[in-house]
């Protein structure tokens, strides 16, 4: 066998390494240096992230396949896990003040540990050639979430939410395999190009039905409309760190492996079977991911429902099918995770503070806490795509990927998401009203928000503000795009 | 980039919006509005005495001081600015209010929110004035509307809430049509195989958006301006809007923002897609010409001054609409003049309501009377205002409106004698009769509001203006009268450049 294979690798080895390093430092360090776990985590993956993404803009990554074709990298491959890598950094950067609470004492360890694995389940996602790669990448990205979901270990929610969660991630894994079990009927083969070769030289109607179980499969894991139902109560439930991990980096990953599997497997049957398929699914996740939105007053639920029609503007990204689109889904993803966590940081520190994660505590926080209340409003603005925050940007590439060549069906579908954008700034505009707005008297007292929460604020500010006003970020992604792999599955 | 003139349109608002951030009490936010508004007025002066010259020398481009700067490389996006007369006489209107704006609100509580989002507001009217490239102007178009949201929401009154919401969801629900039709000029901007171009004068050039996208697009491009200009029906955000503003914001949204959505029209709707507004301008025309009287109806049964003087904005507003879709030289000269007029003249409008609510605390005029008596300079000033809006020559709604009603005879009657029906001319006739509306509304409210018996004692107290309200009505007065005085040299500026404009919609017939 030839080891040099293992070198194609590379990300999925250093963040393997980091996870040795945490898992050492848990086991062998002393009590007393138990407290620095969080940081050493936050710097480790910083480190990483720093490499990772000095490497791709440095040396140009070709297509590179290991193991028999089961694993592939790329630069759009390594972009993206760098893009997961950033917003696993501001998670962690966030998350230091409740993990070094009185409460997570004897678990701390544990929480970065599942971290690092389901990070790494994801990265085997994106990179896998072969559906067994693919499944493996899955459970471990999808399994270790229930624990961490379930980390509150005294509150009755964050059970609940756990088993929601294991539920329908086992539920949704049987549908996907439901679906590859027809596949391999067909194709013979679990690699991605034997299957797309076999699917193009003898489609079959049984693809139907194998097409539409890898999507209810994924669309779980997405939450994408009407695999959703979980979502809410697990986002609720989880520990709000968690929270803001699942819906950015989780939704994020399985994005991305979504369009691989769309692209490098089905991508012949894109007009015939998926197409419309993922059209009806798209209408149906904005709207409806926005009018539940409306009536949310719990912020975490909030961001739950806003998540959930987020992903259905990321799925246009795939229902673009062109570079374009490609590259703006990316982007779309990196702004998303820097605006999320911007949101989702107000809204730890917060409930670090005084425990209050309800829309009607937030009336009058900016009398009392004004620059949590900026942050959040910014935020708001940039998810809602409010120029000239970065939210703008990413919503209108998406668009314009969208519209490409677009058919009057597709110019229909951008119209409706579009004015569901206005749906959306409705109810960000509720956040803002409530915390500018309204003259109540605050049941936020004011507080000094801890050094870690404000320095992950300030990185998400920092994107929000400046990712879209720099434009070499977007063409970066539209030079990587454009020589990827996926450049083959395209129709133009 | 920094030699090109235009880009300090949006480097000086920028850079207060900077200094607004630093300051630390009262005087220095007022010395900073002030001194940065004066700058703004200095250079749109400038710029219009230079541009004057150039043109006198010969210079016949369609636009000047052109720049383009790349942006985002792979879709062709710059940030391309270029001016001609129009964006000229806008930028100078834009100047002059938010300069007696900031007056306007001398007094704001929690001045410095307020005046940097004011000024956020104006970085976004001047960018979308100087931009030529459509990305750039969408992105101005929609920085200058979110800040009306807090703008009202904090600072407004009586249902605040309702109206900043329906507003800013109106605005930006016009903005969701006009986001599409934009990316949709993009794909079609050049013959196939081409450079696709955000760029207008080049799409213009182009001219390759097919007939049947035209017809498609140009709706979306019209009604997404549209709405912002208050064409009915989707004007009933204009009302509550303006009712509930502090007063500066009035003055500015009236005043300028309004004007996005005529501009807009023009620039982008009509520019690029000529076949399509010749073919589809009946529908806009009927809308518009609804929203012309209709407008001045609602006007006249109304009591809340704001909200009657919102209603002449529909019905003014309505007019410049109504006469771009004259597709005539001469009706749009008029409505380049007719902004220009409703503009000042409104803004002045809202300064006075907001200076004698300030004082009387109630803006029904059932409430109010014998106010010549207690306020003598407010009350002529608002005399000043009635007469320019019911067309007095001498100010400059007489001359706006004349020119857009012989411009649009004249349209109406070269259809008819053409054969090609009588709609242009039937609807001038029917907006004509807005003029004599008009006159119905200004005067019931001259007559109750300031003649008549002081009918509440408590208002005798008043005190009249301060020297702050005066300097913003009277740098309004003045630029109201010289339109008025001086028509010819606006017409000059305009006509300028109105040619090639005119040429290739007027080709089409």
């Amino acid at each position: 066998m030839d080891y040099s294979q293992f070198l194609i690798m590379k990300q999925e080895i250093a963040l393997l390494v980091v996870f040795l390093l945490v898992f050492l430092y848990d086991t062998f360090m002393p009590r007393s240096a138990q407290k620095g776990l969080p940081v050493c985590t936050s710097v480790l993956m910083l480190l990483l992230t720093v490499a990772g993404c000095l490497d791709c803009c440095l040396c140009s990554t070709d297509n590179q396949v290991a193991f028999g074709g089961m694993y592939e990298t790329s630069a759009i491959i390594s972009a993206i896990k760098n893009i997961l890598n950033i917003g696993v950094v501001i998670v962690l950067i966030q998350s230091i003040k409740w993990a070094n609470g009185e409460f997570m004492i004897m678990r701390r360890g544990e929480f970065y540990e599942l971290l690092l694995v389901t990070l790494f389940g994801m990265y085997l996602m994106i990179s896998a050639r072969h559906f067994l790669v693919f499944v493996i990448g899955l459970e471990c990205a999808s399994l270790p979430l229930a624990a961490m979901v379930a980390f509150d270990k005294n509150r009755y929610e964050s059970h609940e939410a756990a088993v929601k969660y294991i539920l329908t991630a086992v539920f949704s894994s049987a549908i996907f395999m439901m679906g590859l079990s027809f596949v391999y009927g067909v194709a013979g083969s679990l690699y991605f190009a034997n299957i797309y070769t076999a699917i193009y030289a003898s489609p079959s109607v049984m693809l139907v039905m194998a097409v539409a179980f890898v999507i209810a499969g994924i669309g779980f894991k997405l939450s994408l409309v009407p695999f959703h139902l979980w979502t809410a109560d697990v986002y609720q439930g989880a520990p709000t760190s968690v929270t803001s991990y699942l819906s950015v980096i989780s939704k994020g990953a399985t994005a991305f492996a979504f369009l691989v599997v769309m692209a490098q497997v089905f991508g012949s049957l894109y007009t015939i079977v998926w197409e419309w398929m993922l059209y009806a699914l798209i209408i149906l996740t904005i709207t409806i991911g926005n009018l539940f939105a409306i009536r949310q007053r719990n912020m975490k639920r909030f961001l739950a429902f806003s998540s959930i029609s987020q992903a259905g503007y990321i799925m246009l990204g795939i229902i673009a099918y062109n570079t374009l689109g490609v590259a703006a889904m990316m982007f779309y993803i990196l702004v998303y995770i820097f605006s999320n966590l911007g949101a989702f940081g107000v809204i730890g520190a917060i409930e670090n503070a005084c425990g209050k994660v309800s829309m009607d505590d937030y009336r009058g926080l900016y009398k009392t806490n004004p620059r949590l209340a900026f942050t959040m409003m910014l935020a708001m603005f940039s998810l809602a795509g409010i120029p000239p925050f970065a939210g703008f940007f990413s919503k209108f590439f998406i668009f314009t990927g969208a519209l490409e060549g677009g058919s009057v069906a597709i110019y229909v579908l951008v119209l409706i998401a579009l004015i569901n954008t206005i749906v959306s700034l409705y109810y960000y505009l509720l956040v803002v009203k409530a915390m500018f707005i309204s003259e109540e008297e605050c049941v936020i007292l004011p507080f000094k928000s801890a050094c870690s929460e404000r320095l992950g604020m300030w990185i998400a500010l920092f994107g929000i503000i400046f990712l879209g006003l720099l434009s070499p970020v977007y063409s970066t992604l539209i030079d990587m795009a454009s020589v990827s792999q996926f450049g083959m599955y395209f129709l133009n | 980039m920094f030699e090109n003139i235009l880009i300090y349109f949006v480097v000086i608002p920028l850079v207060m919006l900077g200094l607004l951030a630093l300051c630390r009490d009262i005087k220095q936010i007022r010395a900073v509005a002030v001194v940065g508004s004066l700058g703004l007025i200095a250079l749109s002066v400038y710029l219009l005495v230079d541009y004057l010259g150039l043109r006198a020398a010969g210079n016949e481009a369609p636009m000047l001081y052109t720049g383009s700067w790349v942006w985002f490389e792979p879709l062709n996006i710059h940030l391309a600015v270029g001016v001609d007369g129009i964006s000229i006489a806008m930028l100078l209107l834009s100047s002059i209010i938010v300069f007696a704006g900031s007056f306007a609100s001398w007094e704001i509580k929690q001045p410095k929110e307020f005046f940097l989002w004011l000024i956020l507001l104006s970085t976004g009217v001047f960018g979308f004035f100087i931009s030529i490239d459509m990305f750039t102007m969408f992105m101005f178009y929609e920085v200058a509307l979110i800040p009306m949201y807090l703008l009202i929401g904090v600072w407004g009154s009586g249902r605040k809430n309702y109206s900043a919401m329906k507003l800013t969801l109106m605005l930006m629900g016009g903005s969701a049509f006009l986001m599409l039709g934009l990316i949709g000029i993009y794909y079609h901007s050049a013959p196939e195989g081409g450079q696709l171009t955000w760029n207008l004068l080049e799409i213009v050039d182009n001219a390759s958006i097919p007939h049947g996208w035209q017809s498609f697009l140009f709706p979306m491009t019209f009604v997404g301006f549209g709405v912002l200009g208050a064409m009915f029906p989707f004007h009933t955000w204009s009302p509550d809007g303006h009712a509930s503003a502090p007063t500066a914001v009035s003055m500015l949204h009236a005043g300028v923002l309004m004007k996005l959505g005529g501009y807009g029209c023009f620039r982008v709707a009509i520019y690029t897609m000529p076949q399509a507004a010749h073919e589809l301008s009946w529908i806009f025309l009927i809308l518009t010409g609804i929203s012309v009287v209709y407008g001045a109806f609602c006007a006249c049964v109304k009591t809340d001054l704001k909200y009657i003087n919102a209603y002449s904005s529909v019905s003014h507003c309505g007019l410049v609409l109504f006469a771009i879709l004259m597709l005539n030289e001469t009706a749009m000269t008029g409505a380049i003049m007719q902004m220009l007029s409703h503009g000042l003249m409104t803004a002045l409008f809202f300064a006075l309501i907001g200076m004698i609510y300030g004082r009387t605390h109630t803006r029904e005029i059932t409430e109010m009377g014998g106010m010549m008596q207690i306020m003598p300079y407010l009350s002529v000033c608002y005399v000043i205002a009635g007469m320019a809006s019911l067309g007095l020559p001498g100010l400059s709604g007489f001359v706006a409106e004349m020119t857009i009603f012989v411009g649009s005879f004249k349209a109406g009657m070269a259809d008819y004698l053409a054969g090609a029906g009588s709609l242009r001319l039937v609807f001038t006739l029917i907006a004509c009769c807005s003029i004599v509306i008009t006159a119905v509304y200004i005067l019931r409210v001259v007559g109750k509001l300031l003649f008549g018996p002081v009918h509440d004692d408590h208002h005798r107290q008043l005190t009249d203006a301060s020297w702050w309200e005066r300097l913003s009505t009277v740098t309004l007065i003045v630029c109201v009268a010289g339109i008025g005085c001086f028509p010819n040299f606006f017409n000059t500026l305009i006509n300028f450049t109105f040619k090639p404009a005119i040429f290739s919609v007027l080709g089409m017939n």
